[in-house]
């Protein structure tokens, strides 16, 4: 008991006084160089990406933003534990930080892991200001390494934010430059026969969907830690070296395909929590979200990490080598995605009958929710993507009276095909590695420290995610940001989220201030996420322990979605008393929940 | 003990101290422009031309329209001319001003005036229209119209893409005008008006901001309005080689 009050009271010392960061951001007009073209955006400290801020896990920080601009700026700590009012986003946690003036953010850091921070105000993030935030953990971490990067990717387009949204508003189809052909009607004729690649394009057409519309916005750069693919950021390693590379994706639009050829990535944490480790060729990072991993090179030789687009129109390059110059091949882009009619099962007003496997959130539950009768002590040593090497002997050893609930359908399925409970069945956008190994999936992520403890949820609440491509208009339940009431949680609370994505396009959903606690059917190790991402055609279940009061957004990251309505603010209603009173004092009616 | 109570006590008050401070300031509504219907604007030169007529007639011709507002409603100014170079005069010389607002999922109402002041007597005309993408991607813009004479007419504009590649795109156009009844005065006559087709193959040079071309347009009169065309010593069916510009901005 008294060494316990001890250590409150250390923590308390620690907190208050001892750990005090005070850090020191300037938001400017800067140059970036992506290697192909210069254009003038927006970063901190000079530069963009901006500094990497490095915090300690208890330590309260305070940051003196001074916005140089001659507009209004923020600043948002993505995925930070935090008071509402220090979030960052203008008109739900602050009115913003006005040109000349220098605003204080304090707030203590009760998490560590990799996370960003980026201007919540207009298009200031794809104009260049993003940046880094490493925390250091209190304890040890449940892994080791000896040397550790920021791999911070984007998408850098030479068109300014509102430039890129008036394009998309008036043309939506204005930067798509992978859309189907002539050409590319013939070789379907010549691989599917004439009549079904006619059937294929008038379908496609009777819904004026294109199959093509995967990224909005092509024709950028890819960066890595700002460096263009001919600039080739290069971090040096010693052979034989346990090297944590901190991948961040801080795009305004691009998931990437990341890959490092001639090297396993084990993946040790998502969004800024650590998961249990699972080694990959390949994996998606969605908007927004982190994923570190850690490689371990042990040859003399430089490697290539190649982050490929989702819809194969550019990539990111970067080098990890033993000496400053040297450089490997440079894969070439995979062929450019195809939507399948498998990513319009959301659609309203489809025929559903074809569309068996449709729920596919609760199609992964259910199968999983029947392996949990397995004893996890023997489970984690079972690679569930590569069934084909299971070694049967240690099947053996599994009590077999619990095996009789096991979905053997569902086990055959990840044996057969490797398709990712997470897309459609047939999705076009369905992830495969380009070295026919391991593609991680969000069903691979599970928690290696759950930080709630598991409890039924108090209620549900859908989200459909809606749209429509030709008017360039994002929604959430069919009304956009505008129009929209807040959502409406009450302290203390559990709350279920659905996400039934409507539209043909990926969307990462991003719930400021609390912790989404994915649905991937693991129950207690359901992983924690601060973005998660949700495939056309899909459902997907998050969980959310509403604990933190105040006012947050939650929208997509995509940032022309965001902008154009796929925005929600949520009230947190109740919870300690100090913040109470003043949640009653908004005067908004109404609410979605 | 009591030296240990005392210091949770102060932990304690320090922690709500501390996040009282935080947490006491007012909730803001949003009033940033996020919350404000998006407004956006464009202006488009889906033709912008030189035309060759087989009769050795030259015309500058333009296809535009710009517009200002949001999703709920614009307003667009819709303007189109043919310039006679040899004779230094408008053919056609049409600006419409309309309000639109959505009625469908891809298709949007039209509502406003319409001006026409070739050389020649002019006209106004009231305009209702739909306009949007028809399935198969037709762009359809449909519009009725009842002139200050009271006169009524209708227009009807078909476009079609075809993409050689992602730069190279053949566009196919067919603008068909019907009046309901005769203005002897404008040249027109009841029935089927005239027709206008045209095939342009455009490269996107700049964006799609800039892209020339090269094509032909095929016009003819029909009916009552081709025998005025010919009483009056004009041309009933023109072809025209064209070479200009798509432009966006």
């Amino acid at each position: 008991m008294k060494s316990r009050l001890g250590s409150v009271l250390l923590s308390l010392l620690m907190s208050t006084s001892v750990m005090a960061g005070e850090y020191d951001l300037t938001v400017d007009r800067v140059e970036i160089d992506t290697g192909d073209f210069v254009k003038e955006g927006i970063g901190y400290n000079g530069a963009s990406p901006g500094p990497v801020m490095r915090f300690k896990e208890g330590e309260t920080v305070k940051i003196n933003v001074t916005n140089n601009l001659d507009e209004m700026t923020s600043i948002h700590w993505h995925g930070l534990i935090l008071p509402f009012n220090q979030d960052g986003v203008p008109g739900i946690s602050f009115p913003g930080i006005k040109p000349g003036e220098t605003f204080t953010y304090e707030f203590p850091i009760q998490q560590a892991g990799t996370y960003w921070f980026h201007s919540h105000s207009g298009f200031q993030e794809p104009d260049g200001a993003y940046g880094a935030i490493v925390i250091e953990p209190e304890g040890r971490e449940p892994f080791r390494y000896d040397r550790e990067f920021v791999v911070q990717l984007t998408d850098k387009h030479p068109h300014s934010g509102d430039r890129i949204m008036r394009n998309l508003k008036m043309m939506p189809d204005y930067y798509n430059r992978e859309q189907q052909t002539v050409g590319e009607f013939f070789s379907d004729v010549s691989k599917n026969g004439l009549m079904n690649t006619v059937r294929d394009r008038m379908a496609w057409g009777d819904m004026r969907m294109m199959k093509a519309d995967v990224e909005d916005l092509q024709g950028f750069t890819g960066l890595i830690n700002g460096k263009g693919p001919d600039q080739n950021w290069t971090g040096l390693f010693e052979p034989g070296e346990r090297i944590r590379l901190r991948f961040i994706n801080s795009s305004a639009m691009t998931y990437f395909d990341i890959r490092i050829p001639g090297l396993d990535m084990t993946v040790v944490q998502a969004d800024g929590n650590n998961v249990q480790p699972v080694s990959v060729d390949e994996f998606r990072i969605g908007v927004a979200e982190t994923y570190d991993v850690i490689v371990r090179p042990k040859d003399e030789q430089a490697y290539t990490i190649f982050a490929e687009s989702m819809g194969r129109s550019g990539y990111a390059r970067a080098t990890l080598a033993p000496e400053e110059g040297m450089e490997a091949a440079v894969p070439q882009l995979r062929e450019a995605a195809r939507l399948t009619m498998a990513d319009m099962g959301g659609m309203p007003g489809m025929d559903h009958g074809s569309m068996a496997g449709m729920d596919h959130g609760n199609m992964d539950m259910d199968s999983s929710e029947d392996m949990s009768g397995l004893e996890h002590s023997s489970m984690e040593g079972m690679d569930h993507s590569n069934m084909d090497g299971m070694d049967h002997s240690n099947m053996e050893a599994m009590d077999h009276s619990d095996m009789s609930g096991m979905d053997h359908g569902a086990m055959t399925m990840g044996k057969e095909d490797k398709s990712d409970p997470f897309y459609a069945k047939g999705s076009g956008l369905m992830p495969k590695a380009a070295n026919g190994g391991k593609f991680l999936s969000y069903a691979d992520l599970k928690a290696q420290d759950p930080l709630y403890e598991d409890r039924e949820p108090t209620r549900e609440i859908e989200l459909r995610l809606t749209g429509n491509m030709e008017r360039y208009t994002w929604s959430i339940n069919g009304v956009k940001y505008e129009d929209a009431d807040p959502i409406r949680l009450k302290y203390g609370e559990r709350v279920r989220f659905k996400f039934v994505n409507e539209t043909m396009m990926t969307h990462p959903m991003h719930l400021h201030g609390m912790w989404s606690i994915l649905d991937v059917g693991a129950d207690q190790w359901n992983p924690i996420k601060h973005t998660v991402s949700v495939q056309p055609g899909t459902t997907v279940y998050m969980e959310t322990e509403v604990d933190a009061p105040g006012q947050w957004a939650f929208h997509c990251h995509l940032s022309y979605h965001a902008a154009a309505g796929m925005f929600r603010k949520v009230i947190v209603e109740g919870g300690p008393e100090s913040t109470q009173a003043k949640a009653d004092v908004i005067g908004e009616d109404g609410g979605e929940a | 003990m009591s030296c240990i109570r005392s210091l949770v006590a102060v932990s304690f008050l320090a922690t709500v101290g501390f996040s009282t401070a935080v947490t006491a300031q007012e909730m803001i509504s949003d009033t940033t422009a996020r919350k404000q219907p998006l407004t956006t604007w464009g202006v488009q030169f889906e033709e912008f031309e030189y035309r060759y007529s087989d009769d050795d007639e030259e015309l500058g011709v333009w296809n535009a329209d710009a517009f200002y507002g949001t999703d709920d409603f614009k307003v667009r100014l819709l303007t189109t001319g043919e310039y006679e170079i040899e004779e230094q005069a408008y053919e056609t010389l049409e600006n419409q001003l309309v309000g639109q607002i959505p009625i469908s999922k891809f298709f949007d109402a039209k509502a406003g005036v319409r001006f026409d002041t070739p050389e020649g007597p002019d006209r106004t005309y009231a305009v209702l229209g739909v306009a949007g993408l028809a399935p198969q991607w037709f762009e359809v813009d449909a519009n009725l119209y009842v002139s200050n004479e009271g006169e009524t007419s209708a227009e009807l504009d078909a476009e079609y893409e075809l993409l050689l590649t992602n730069y190279w795109i053949l566009g196919a156009t067919l603008d068909a005008t019907v009046a309901f009844s005769e203005d002897r005065e404008i040249g027109v006559g009841k029935g089927l008006v005239s027709t206008e087709a045209g095939l342009r193959l455009r490269y996107d040079l700049v964006d799609r901001a800039f892209s020339p071309y090269v094509g032909v347009v095929h016009e003819r009169k029909y009916g009552d309005t081709a025998d005025l065309a010919e009483t009056g010593g004009g041309s009933t069916e023109d072809w025209f080689a064209v070479i200009g510009a798509r432009i966006a901005f």
